[in-house]
């Protein structure tokens, strides 16, 4: 489909990182059904590295290319680094996404951000990067951070 | 790789014949049919057999045929001109939450000129309460607007007993038959309705020409103005070729009518049982008793339609989807929302529309691919029916 670039594309019909970790070290979801995407994504922790990185999306072809792409580029990053990828970055390495897909990027930095939020929690740690993270925020927002196109 | 089209309330392909028809229209018989010579009462003629076969589709006179330029320009004619028409004596209009956005739309723009608009619900099955109806009028009331059939799940409504109510009470009554036309019976006649939209890409005929009804005696002013064409109702030298493509086939969904109401909801019904016989997890979005003959529209729990729109085109088959991320607006069917369909479940939701062309071996085809796309889907989701939608 011309709307997509064959990156997204391709990362749409061949995902990476699909799945859960079963004794994972930190968790994290974003979104819901009834937003349209939900993100949830797990991770395996070692001396402050993301070593393993799995996810399931709900949502539409960039959310899950975005998704793949987003658990692809933190493993292997320290928490602190993962922290600073932004959706603007997801957004870059896939080349792309139409104007009104834009949100779907937003999707795998917060659900990404909730994960290690998760770790931190249980292991009582103070990261720098979630000096500013809200647990709570309303998941509406990503929605409504871009201007709505016409209808029809 | 096969190529399955399954999305005939969005457009029809042009018959052959229906083509056959036009192609000396665009060459040879070129002319002008305000022209007095040869070649423009040629043209003039072809137009008035073509309105009397529009005519004929919906049992109506053939003077109260007028061609336009599309289904919504006839929607946006009746509305707005029907409105400043009786401005001295109401505001008020009705219509309903599902209808096409060539209505809402218009509606819209009438509300900020000072109309005010009561949009009347529908049940879960997709049609209008006749009480609701009959409680919205007020004095004040000047039009009303049903449509007869919904384009995205297929509702057919009480158009006879709606347009009753209207006439008992001296109110204009509107009905927007762009699905219907060729795709059930109209009898204008029977229905007892005011005016009524019409557009030819939906029967097989070439895209951008619409037609209107307009009983006889309902002198709706102009909304194009500046020339004598279409008895003096739609100025503009008429697309004759166009005209000419809608008039055959209006002929040929008159004559094949009972045949393709048969065919049709034989194939969808043995494709909404075959998908939910082999897949889980599958409602069918509004009621099936007074419904389309070719429209399904499926929920598929779980997962996303926009990602299962693609990979069903990626397999050749070409549908339309509910959800919001199809949608530039990102907002969910306004009409699978009026029927009560859970969000979560709208944006799973998608549109199968069969058609003449539909063969059985397609649906089969799509039963498969769908099969294989939603395990895919549902393998990829954090939502399923053992963890529940959170």
């Amino acid at each position: 489909m011309a709307m997509y670039n064959d990156k997204v594309m391709d990362l749409f019909m061949n995902p990476h990182n699909v799945g859960e970790i079963e004794d994972a070290d930190g968790v994290g979801t974003y979104g819901s059904p009834v937003c349209g995407d939900m993100m949830k994504i797990s991770l395996k922790v070692n001396d402050g590295v993301i070593t393993d990185a799995k996810f399931k999306t709900f949502g539409c072809g960039s959310a899950i290319a975005s998704s793949s792409m987003a658990t692809e580029m933190i493993i292997g990053k320290t928490l602190e680094e993962a922290l600073k990828i932004t959706n603007k970055d997801v957004l870059e390495e896939l080349g792309g996404l139409p104007g009104p897909k834009i949100h779907c990027s937003v999707l795998s930095e917060q659900a990404i951000k909730a994960a290690i939020y998760d770790y931190a929690q249980k292991h009582n740690l103070t990261l720098e990067g979630l000096k500013d993270y809200d647990p709570n925020a309303s998941e509406e927002d990503h929605h409504d951070a871009f201007e709505d196109g016409e209808d029809e | 790789m096969r190529k399955v089209y399954l999305d005939y309330s969005a457009t029809t392909p042009v018959k052959q014949e229906v083509l056959n028809e036009m192609i000396p229209y665009f060459t040879e018989k070129f002319g002008n049919p305000s022209s007095l010579y040869e070649i423009g009462a040629e043209a003039k003629e072809a137009i008035t057999k073509a309105r009397e076969q529009v005519a004929q589709l919906i049992g109506a006179k053939s003077q109260e045929v007028i061609f336009t330029s599309c289904g919504s320009e006839s929607d946006n004619w009746a509305l707005t001109s029907a409105a400043h028409w009786k401005k001295a004596k109401g505001n008020h209009i009705i219509t309903t939450k599902i209808e096409h956005h060539a209505i809402l739309h218009t509606c819209q723009a009438l509300e900020k000129e000072g109309f005010e608009v009561t949009y009347l619900n529908v049940t879960p099955e997709g049609r209008i309460d006749l009480k609701e109806l009959k409680d919205a009028i007020t004095d004040r009331t000047i039009l009303i607007s049903i449509m007869m059939v919904n384009n995205e799940m297929g509702a057919i409504q009480p158009i006879k007993e709606a347009a009753a109510m209207a006439k008992e009470r001296g109110i204009l009554f509107h009905t927007d038959a762009v699905q219907a036309g060729g795709n059930v019976p109209i009898d204008v006649e029977e229905l007892q309705v005011d005016m009524l939209s019409l557009s030819a890409h939906k029967i097989y005929g070439p895209k951008g020409i619409g037609a209107m009804y307009i009983r006889k005696g309902v002198a709706l002013p102009p909304f194009l103005h500046g020339g004598a064409q279409e008895m003096k109702r739609r100025a503009g030298t008429e697309n004759v070729p166009y005209i000419v493509g809608f008039g055959k086939a209006a002929e040929i969904a008159r004559l094949q009518l009972s045949e393709h109401m048969e065919r049709l909801s034989r194939l969808r019904d043995y494709f909404i049982a075959q998908v939910q016989e082999r897949i889980p997890y599958v409602d069918v979005n509004g009621g099936m008793e007074h419904r389309h003959p070719g429209n399904a529209n499926l929920a598929f729990n779980f997962i996303e339609g926009e990602s299962l729109l693609l990979l069903l085109d990626y397999n050749g088959i070409s549908i339309s989807t509910g959800s919001a991320c199809s949608s530039k607006s990102l907002e969910p069917s306004h009409v699978l929302s009026a029927l009560g369909v859970p969000v979560e479940k709208i944006h799973g939701s998608l549109r199968f529309s069969i058609g003449d062309f539909t063969t059985k071996e397609d649906l089969d085809y799509t039963v498969e691919c769908l099969v294989k796309i939603v395990e895919k889907l549902r393998a990829l989701s954090p939502v399923s029916a053992e963890k529940g939608w959170n």
